[in-house]
């Protein structure tokens, strides 16, 4: 049972429970979003008290020794004096400069910060509207070729951002970016071993930025990419690759349509397993696995199964806030 | 004169064993469900520090903690039977890996001293 002083809260942990949990419980509305750790919209600062390892192992060092934690993964036993960061501290402007509309759901959007940011394709940013709310969103461009920031936003039926971004946010407003954030980017340490991406819906945009650092820095073993999508017209980069790999002779691309297949198989996350048909033996790969989470966490472990190095499995689960199962009424 | 952990291999040693381990755990239909998790990395970290310990190299697992960490799954039916499966897999993983007799006979004599811990008795 810990003490935790949160402006004029004084509250008490209860047993098992995050930090995170007790601010909620409280009824106080704290920023968070996946719960696992991954998205770090939940980051707060610590004034006072010793933060758990677990709560700040994900972030850089330069947050750490300045008492950033992530609240949903802070357990503890030890008094905490805590507060939300200030805006200013992580999160910098950007700008709206384009907005297409690539499928019915999925719309890009370009942005641009008024000093670069360092990143890798494939890494996710947090997008903070003016209101507070914070969403991750992946980052398919590629830093060496590309002035703007490049997000694939796909419009969630649970979604109060994405439908915000859908239909209000347009060319020329700003909202708040934080990041890079994430570890599922190219490395080009072993450029001959074959790689196999693996993406479900909008878990395509770190795809797309990974393959193009790759052939930018002249990867030359196979590439193999599988996009799942539920109907044809949901295959919203399916021109776009086909043109960017045209000059590419390793690189093979195959879309999959999920409609026709049962819910079980889906829901189960074995949209993708056409992939792991295709290449039985994964020793010595670089997998990459973005998007839905049952998708990810189904072909993470069949992919290591399958003898691809747990460490070679790079995934990007699209965790979400709410997982309805209803559309929205508006 | 050299430790186990040495004449084993150390760190590396652990790196090429953990991954044939986990595989080798995670497909035996009698214990993988006991290995059910959303943070597959997270649980692979876990089998590298069990080897390191097993290998008997530096670690800071204590007896309590091997009770309080296996509790849960003793309530869910942990028993001796899946413990000398997790065991019989190590066993194979150092064979495969062609370890030498002597130290794959220490290295389950320290695995093997953990299971009152374990299944909390």
């Amino acid at each position: 049972m810990a003490k935790i002083t949160y402006g004029d809260h004084h509250l008490q942990t209860e047993d098992g429970e995050s930090v995170l949990d007790t601010l909620l419980r409280n009824n106080i509305d704290a920023p968070y979003s996946c719960k696992a750790g991954v998205c770090q919209t939940c980051i707060m600062q610590c004034g006072s008290g010793n933060l758990p390892e677990a709560s700040q192992q994900e972030l850089k060092e330069n947050l750490r020794k300045q008492g950033y934690f992530l609240s949903c993964q802070c357990y503890t036993d030890n008094d905490l004096d805590i507060k939300l960061p200030d805006s200013d501290q992580l999160f910098v402007s950007a700008n709206l400069i384009e907005k297409e509309t690539l499928s019915p759901t999925v719309v890009r959007l370009r942005l641009q910060t008024a000093t670069p940011l360092y990143y890798h394709a494939g890494q996710f940013i947090n997008v903070k509207r003016a209101d507070g709310l914070i969403r991750s969103y992946s980052l398919a461009s590629l830093p060496s070729e590309d002035n703007l920031l490049e997000l694939h936003v796909k419009r969630m039926d649970n979604g109060d951002m994405s439908h915000w971004i859908s239909e209000t946010f347009n060319v020329g407003d700003s909202i708040e970016i934080d990041g890079p954030v994430g570890d599922c980017f190219y490395s080009s340490v072993t450029p001959s071993v074959p790689m196999l991406l693996i993406g479900s819906g909008t878990g395509l945009a770190p795809l797309i930025g990974i393959l193009r650092d790759a052939l930018h820095n002249n990867h030359i073993g196979p590439i193999y990419l599988y996009h799942a999508a539920f109907t044809e017209e949901e295959l919203y980069l399916d021109i776009e690759i086909k043109s960017l790999i045209n000059n590419a002779n390793n690189v093979h691309y195959k879309p999959v349509v999920t409609k026709h297949m049962t819910e079980d198989y889906v829901v189960t996350g074995r949209s993708c397993e056409v992939a792991l048909v295709e290449h039985p033996d994964l020793k010595d790969w670089q997998v990459y696995i973005c998007g839905a989470p049952n998708m990810v966490k189904f072909m993470q472990q069949r992919a290591f199964l399958a003898g691809a190095s747990m460490n070679n499995i790079h995934t990007d689960p699209f965790e979400s806030k709410e997982l309805r199962t209803e559309p929205r009424d508006s | 004169m050299s430790t186990l952990f040495e004449k084993i291999g150390g760190e590396a040693a652990v790196n090429v064993a953990v991954d044939i381990f986990y595989r080798k755990v995670l497909s035996d239909d009698s214990i993988s469900h006991f290995f059910e998790t959303t943070d597959m990395a997270a649980q692979h970290a876990k089998q590298k520090s069990f080897l390191t310990m097993a290998f008997g190299g530096p670690n800071d697992y204590t007896g309590a903690d091997m009770r309080k960490a296996h509790a849960p799954l003793v309530e869910k039916g942990l028993n001796e039977s899946h413990f000398n499966a997790v065991a019989g897999h190590l066993q194979s993983t150092l064979e495969e890996l062609k370890v030498p007799a002597d130290l794959i006979g220490e290295v389950m004599a320290i695995a093997g001293s953990t299971k009152d811990d374990v299944l909390g008795k």
